[in-house]
């Protein structure tokens, strides 16, 4: 039986095995978390030069391999990430790794129809009704998931019992993991917004807000951004994040135009991957009365960088503060830590006046 | 008694020690070299500060900046720890309120501090790369045969500073090899390496940023007059070095523990406190962090470096 795998990236592995279980005839090797060891065998492997989040999933496929693995997915997108899965591939052969690359994106497209013939040879029973409902499902639960994290973010910086909306979303998302039918996990969702909602905390109303911009899995992948969200919570401010998988896959293409009309003065086309979208929410962000903004990439994401001047264009505009942090494999977490907490000292100073 | 507050700023290459009073003047201060030893180079520190304190004097609060802070504020048990971007703009505020820009170039970082009616606005410190800092201009003196303190004298006697190619520290040293070998004077090569840092400030954390005046340059290196020279050339503006620029860290976070105080009374006396520090690597995940655990006086006050925060 094949056994299948698939590079991770923060919570998402949850609803894509749970996809992947449910509709393929084949053996699920869900991958590890990322660790540092993942991040040791990526850039060990990997262009120097490349973006961070190659060196990540790199990472992920060795170690899914050593678990295993014997046919991989990967994803492309519109900037380097588009030549992802090509070169990864090659550089799994060229290590010795007898593995299949199933790679959903194409040129920039997904065809369904290449895909469909691709799992075919994995999966001859494969049933396309199926798909098509686990698949509904699997898009609900990713939707419901980023609607959960969003009143998370809004909420855990003021939680009176340390730890407690963590616990539940865990508890939460492995509840997610056994759902049977759509019923069920609507229920569930309804089941545990209440429990969200109910959890104690004490938010004063003009708390700090913090906008976080930046490349998608640098701000999706809680490792590779060395915490930032985690570590901004012990700070007692609200966060906003934009981008989340529901965003990418299905909101995007209706926002995207809405975002250039709403930016128009800065941004006339798209950059590649999320750098326009970045550039109107910074002015989303202004507009709407924000303390601050954090812009994160990793290191050479060339699209970020070409916005990374018009950030902060608007930003002196509406005299926002805005801190970029670049990470790289062997970013400084102690570096991250002091101008974390020298954004929030300067934060609360300026509200204070 | 009078009461007084102590801030400790240690850094990559030097410790700071300033004692304050309720008005801000400085009853005693101290520059000494950290080389590579915090705890031993603050109990020199705290030792020759002590032997300074007027008789009357008692310490009521205690602050920590630097790369060290955590460490020695566990050490003194400081009732505030703040990082160094704080104190240098706290510091500097106290003695210059209309300041606009601050410039700090330190051992291992540089940063800018932009201030607009006494509160900072925005700020940016150097990441991934430190070339054009102190102690790239230490190791280059002391490759030329010249004491640091010493450099910036000789770059004010060149009339014609070469260009040296300053992106990456180690090619700046490369260059300025060949151009030392091809010929140039010494405070040419001097001159241009003081421009070097400028530009290469300016091009990295200054990006983007409107540096307006009254513009002070502080940290180890604003001692250095070529770099002074040129940053005043650079930006065609007045640059403010005080006195007391290289303490600045430290009168801020003096300042910040008198903010903070809890009516505490300290003593200075280290001799008889001791100190420790174990690091273990855990072996628990793939993570494979690195542990610290921190003893005073062997007993177990902190321990980090845990990613899961569960030890």
């Amino acid at each position: 039986m094949t056994k299948i795998s698939f590079p991770i990236m923060g919570d998402y592995h949850i609803p894509a095995n749970y996809l992947l279980k449910n509709v393929l005839n084949a053996e699920i090797i869900s991958p590890p978390m990322v660790t540092a060891k993942t991040i040791e065998i990526g850039s060990k492997y990997s262009p120097e030069f490349v973006c961070t989040p190659f060196k990540y999933t790199l990472g992920t496929m060795i170690e899914s391999i050593e678990k295993g693995a014997d046919t991989l997915i990967q994803m492309g997108g519109g900037c380097r990430y588009g030549y992802y899965a090509e070169l990864q591939e090659k550089i799994l052969k060229d290590l010795g790794y007898d593995i299949k690359l199933i790679n959903l994106v194409t040129k920039g497209k997904t065809s369904i129809k290449r895909i469909y013939r691709l799992i075919k040879q994995i999966d001859p029973k494969f049933s396309k009704l199926k798909a098509i409902y686990y698949g509904f499902i699997t898009i609900k639960m990713v939707k419901y998931m980023d609607n959960i994290d969003e009143y998370i973010r809004e909420n855990i910086g003021f939680e009176i019992e340390e730890g407690s909306f963590e616990y539940l979303k865990e508890k939460c998302l492995r509840d997610f993991s056994k759902v049977k039918n759509y019923k069920e996990l609507k229920k569930l969702y309804k089941k545990y917004i209440k429990q969200f909602t109910k959890i104690q905390i004490h938010k004063p109303d003009n708390c700090l807000k913090i906008g976080i911009i930046g490349e998608l899995y640098t701000i999706m992948e809680p490792f590779s951004n060395y915490f930032l969200e985690k570590e901004l919570a012990k700070n007692k401010l609200e966060i906003k994040r934009f981008t989340n998988v529901n965003y990418l896959l299905f909101e995007k293409r209706k926002t995207i135009k809405h975002y250039l009309k709403y930016a128009g003065e800065y941004i006339k086309y798209q950059m590649g991957a999320d750098a326009a979208d970045n550039i109107a929410r910074t002015k989303y962000l202004c507009e709407e009365g924000y303390d601050g903004i954090i812009h994160i990439k990793s290191a050479f994401c060339t699209p970020e960088i070409g916005a990374m001047g018009v950030i902060n264009k608007i930003a002196n505009q509406y005299e926002i503060p805005v801190l970029f942090f670049s990470f790289d494999a062997n970013t400084s977490e102690t570096g991250v830590k002091t101008r974390l907490e020298a954004f929030y000292d300067m934060l609360e100073m300026r509200k204070r006046k | 008694m009078k009461d007084c507050y102590l801030g400790v700023d240690i850094g990559s290459i030097s410790t700071k020690g300033v004692i304050i009073d309720d008005d801000n003047n400085i009853i005693a201060k101290e520059y000494i070299w950290t080389e590579g030893n915090p705890v031993n180079a603050v109990r020199k520190l705290i030792k020759i500060l002590k032997d300074n304190l007027p008789q009357n004097h008692q310490i009521k609060g205690i602050g920590t900046t630097g790369s060290a802070r955590k460490l020695i504020g566990l050490m003194l048990k400081a009732n505030i720890v703040k990082n160094e971007i704080t104190a240098h703009a706290v510091g500097t505020l106290t003695y210059y309120p209309n300041v606009r820009t601050i410039l700090e170039i330190g051992g291992q970082d540089s940063k800018i501090i932009l201030i607009k009616n006494g509160i900072i606005t925005n700020y940016a410190m150097n990441t991934l790369c430190a070339a054009g800092t102190g102690s790239f201009l230490s190791s280059q003196a002391k490759r030329l045969g010249l004491k640091p303190e010493e450099f910036g004298k000789y770059a004010l006697k060149s009339k014609n500073p070469v260009k040296i190619a300053a992106r990456c520290t180690v090619f700046a040293e490369s260059d300025l090899v060949h151009k030392a070998q091809v010929g140039y004077p010494k405070e040419d090569i001097i001159a241009g390496l003081c421009k070097s840092v400028v530009l290469n400030y300016l091009n990295n954390v200054g990006k983007g940023k409107k540096i307006e005046a009254p513009i002070i340059f502080q940290g180890g290196v604003s001692k250095n007059e070529g770099v002074v020279k040129y940053f005043k050339e650079v930006l065609n503006e007045d640059i403010i070095v005080d006195e007391n620029s290289h303490l600045m860290g430290a009168i801020g976070i003096a300042v910040l523990a008198r903010k903070n105080k809890i009516g505490k009374t300290y003593s200075l006396k280290l001799e008889d406190i001791t100190f420790d520090t174990k690091a273990t690597e855990c072996n628990r995940c793939a993570n494979n962090c690195e542990l610290l655990k921190i003893y005073r006086n062997n007993e177990l006050v902190d321990s980090w470096g845990s990613k899961c925060g569960k030890f």
